[in-house]
């Protein structure tokens, strides 16, 4: 048992806090999240020349081939400075399922750009009546010759609008919510017949509504099995689960240390705010809910490549639902404990919890993952 | 114990009902029941329908334009009316100040400023809060200091909601420095916002919308007549305005109309082919939340049938919690109801009609930004924090 961080993940984390204490303060987020596009290319090519994208990818392509707990650290420090860069969708959910289930041509095509910064990817997972079952696929691939024809509609696709290719979930089999018949297919973005509509969500970062009309695919497009894409579905969004606590991880510690800060330095009645019992008991909750979530979230990324899918399903669900409690605690907690300026968009504490808010919601909420984790 | 209402209660909710069915606009009654942003027109418009009907101020006595309702059918139609979709009131003119200029306010400042606020005419904002005065009101820095016949006034208030759509301000500043306690060196003023040396700067919550303010003062010159009541009694008149916060603060009617709506939508969302609302999980939320709101529901009445053993303020103080923490909770639902269709920001779903293809389905766009500004319900009108300490000195603790 050894819960303290490796030689390479201290550089890491001192490497990524440095950079968003150099270049991605408050009002540069701003700036970047008011842009057209709502993301920085200088920042993603800096992400690159740090070696941040490529930290999991095979050395031969151009990573550094570490594991998920090195990016776990990168994510804690993406979580305190609330980077809005599409890093989930891209290097952990999209590069993290090419790199298990890529055939190595498809390894060759993406995986160095990816490291490069080159190559953004998104997984279209998600559809408008799906709300978070992962086997609710409407869209269809039909085999037609040497391609594959999809048509369907994906949304809230994470980074979608960011993304230059899609990995799509459609059926080639089967009904609607069965299991087995649904298939991965990779989709250029600007391939005939897709169509994409970026917008922001309520935490300032991206997704897209995502159609495809008649959108033909060569076979090579086909990623991993015919019939067999569930399970790859899930693992990618597992990832992007343990991701996402971890960098809950960092959005919920930088929002305690500024409400304790607050707490120490609002003076009302003659004294700090925090003199008063009620706000120190519940600044403690708040703690002790960082305390738990961080063990779940060492947990989860433990368990990301557990060779055991029900296994891993449940720490990962576990993680999921106290990360989506202890956000609930910190975030409206560190309103609460603000007053008033905890309401206002010019202060960052609501800018905290609106990304609390949102991982809550992303990839299934408290409801969800407790049902799974019964179920695993 | 008789739990049922009188036969004339009945027909008097009858008549509110039917009134606001045939009389509320339906695009103003589309945008409350969708949680859209109303505009200023929205809400003079609709005042001006209950004045001439003699309903503008349900909570005035006769003498001064009210309706001469009993406690109960004020209650009665409050709720009906947020029930049915009509704007809450703008409570800044005609329920908190009005109670003040009835009890205090000279001849001539009911005489001009009370027909005026009850149309809407005047539309008032509070100057009371400040960067360093919140919780502690009383420590309040903004001065007016008497010269000749004229208050010049210096300061900055905070969270001076309406103020982009309002006319006149009801201020606190100090006006005796050198007082004993703090408390007994403030004055309340009431004057237009359109006088030199005013500026309001919007502040932006995190719905990404303009409800609130801050408001600069610098060196505003008001007549000597602008103060109300005695010098340096400000105080003791805020109290009995914030009072009245308190009381409106439980938005029981508000809180139903919003669990119907989200009973409606967890029909309509599936899980796994099952409609949510029937998911136990799910339902028993719902169900726990419509029994805190039944609790709160008899409370009030209980409250304003005076049977309660506490002091009518402290039933106030319960109620503000009890409300505002309902109305969180619905939010929150609401929010979970809709699932990932929450996510995206559609600042045009606040707006107007909605979106023209929204990205979910169209109840979905609001929840959000409705989620997050209802965080503020426990923080306004005396955290619930406050609240707390106030009982619980009650209590003699």
């Amino acid at each position: 048992m050894d819960f303290a961080l490796t030689e390479t993940q201290h550089l890491l984390q001192d490497t990524a806090n440095r950079l968003v204490r150099e270049r991605y303060g408050f009002e540069e987020r701003k700036k970047i999240l008011a842009s057209p596009a709502g993301s920085s290319p200088e920042l993603w090519a800096s992400f690159a020349e740090l070696g941040l994208l490529g930290i999991e990818i095979a050395e031969r392509f151009g990573g550094s081939e570490g594991g998920f707990h090195d990016l776990a650290v990168v994510l804690d420090a993406f979580g305190r400075g609330l980077v809005a860069e599409p890093f989930v969708p891209t290097v952990v959910m999209g590069a993290g399922l090419i790199s298990r289930a890529g055939s190595e041509a498809q390894k060759a095509a993406i995986l160095p750009g990816v490291a490069a910064g080159t190559l953004k990817l998104a997984l279209a997972y998600g559809e408008r009546r799906s709300r978070y079952s992962l086997n609710h696929v409407e869209t269809t691939a039909k085999a037609d010759g040497d391609f594959y024809v999809i048509d369907g509609q994906k949304s809230v696709v994470l980074g979608g609008d960011a993304a230059d290719q899609l990995i799509v979930s459609a059926r080639t089999a089967g009904k609607a919510t069965d299991p087995d018949g649904i298939s991965l297919f990779l989709v250029e973005r600007g391939a005939a017949g897709v169509a994409i509509r970026g917008y922001p969500t309520v935490d300032g970062t991206r997704a897209a509504e995502v159609t495809l009309t008649g959108v033909r695919v060569a076979k090579t497009a086909l990623l991993g099995s015919e019939d067999q894409g569930l399970g790859l579905v899930d693992y990618a969004v597992d990832r992007g689960i343990a991701a996402m606590c971890n960098e809950a991880l960092g959005v919920m510690a930088a929002l305690n240390e500024l409400t304790l800060e607050y707490l120490k330095t609002r003076v009302q009645f003659g004294r700090p705010i925090g003199k008063f019992q009620v706000l120190q008991h519940r600044m403690v909750d708040m703690e002790m809910a960082l305390e738990q979530a961080k063990s779940m979230a060492i947990l989860a990324a433990a368990h990301v490549k557990d060779g055991d899918p029900r296994s891993r399903a449940k720490a990962i669900s576990a993680a999921k639902v106290q990360i989506g409690k202890s956000g609930q605690v910190v975030g409206r907690g560190a309103i609460q404990l603000h007053g008033g300026i905890g309401m206002t968009e010019e202060y960052i504490a609501a800018h905290f919890f609106k990304r609390l808010t949102a991982i809550e919601i992303c990839f299934g909420d408290i409801d969800h993952h407790l049902a799974r984790f019964a179920r695993s | 114990m008789d739990l049922t209402y009188p036969d004339e209660a009945k027909s008097f909710a009858d008549e509110v009902r039917a009134f606001v069915r045939e009389k509320l606009p339906h695009a103003i009654r589309d945008k409350v029941m969708n949680g859209r942003e109303l505009e200023r027109d929205d809400n003079v418009a609709w005042q001006r329908i209950l004045h001439a009907r003699g309903w503008a101020t349900p909570a005035w006595p006769a003498e001064y334009g009210g309706p001469g309702w009993t406690t109960l059918q004020r209650h009665m139609f409050a709720e009906i009316l947020s029930e049915e979709g009509a704007p809450a009131f703008i409570p800044f003119g005609q329920e908190m100040l009005a109670p003040v200029l009835f009890a205090v306010g000279s001849r001539e400042q009911q005489q001009h400023f009370l027909p005026r606020i009850a149309t809407l005419e005047y539309w008032f904002c509070q100057g009371f809060s400040e960067p360093g005065a919140g919780s502690d009101l009383a420590s309040l820095k903004t001065r007016a200091v008497l010269e000749g016949d004229q208050w010049v006034i210096n300061g900055q208030k905070m969270w001076t909601s309406t103020a982009q759509n309002g006319t006149h301000i009801f201020l606190l500043a100090r006006t005796d420095p050198a007082a004993p306690k703090p408390q007994m060196g403030i004055s309340m003023f009431i004057f237009p916002l359109a006088v030199p040396g005013i500026t309001v700067r919007p502040i932006i919550t995190m719905d990404g919308e303009h409800h609130t303010n801050e408001v600069f003062f610098e060196d505003v010159r008001v007549p000597k007549d602008a103060i109300i009541g005695e010098p340096n009694k400000g105080w003791d008149y805020a109290k009995l305005l914030l009072g009245h916060e308190r009381t409106t603060i439980a938005r029981v009617g508000q809180s139903k109309r919003q669990l119907k709506r989200l009973k409606k939508i967890a029909g309509e969302e599936m899980v796994d082919g099952v409609p949510l609302l029937e998911t136990p999980s799910f339902r028993d939320k719902v169900a726990a939340l419509e029994i805190e709101l039944m609790s709160l529901d008899l409370s009030v009445l209980r409250m304003i049938a005076g049977e309660g053993k506490n002091a009518p303020g402290n039933e106030a103080n319960m109620v503000k919690i009890k409300g505002s923490e309902i109305q969180q909770r619905v939010t929150e639902l609401l929010v979970e109801a809709v699932g990932p269709a929450a996510l995206p920001y559609d600042r045009a779903a606040m707006h107007g009609a909605g979106s023209e293809d929204p990205i979910g389905p169209d109840y979905a766009g609001t929840l959000a930004a409705s989620y997050f500004m209802t965080r503020v319900v426990t923080i306004y009108g005396g955290s619930n924090e406050i609240q707390r300490n106030i009982l619980a000195k009650s209590l003699g603790l």
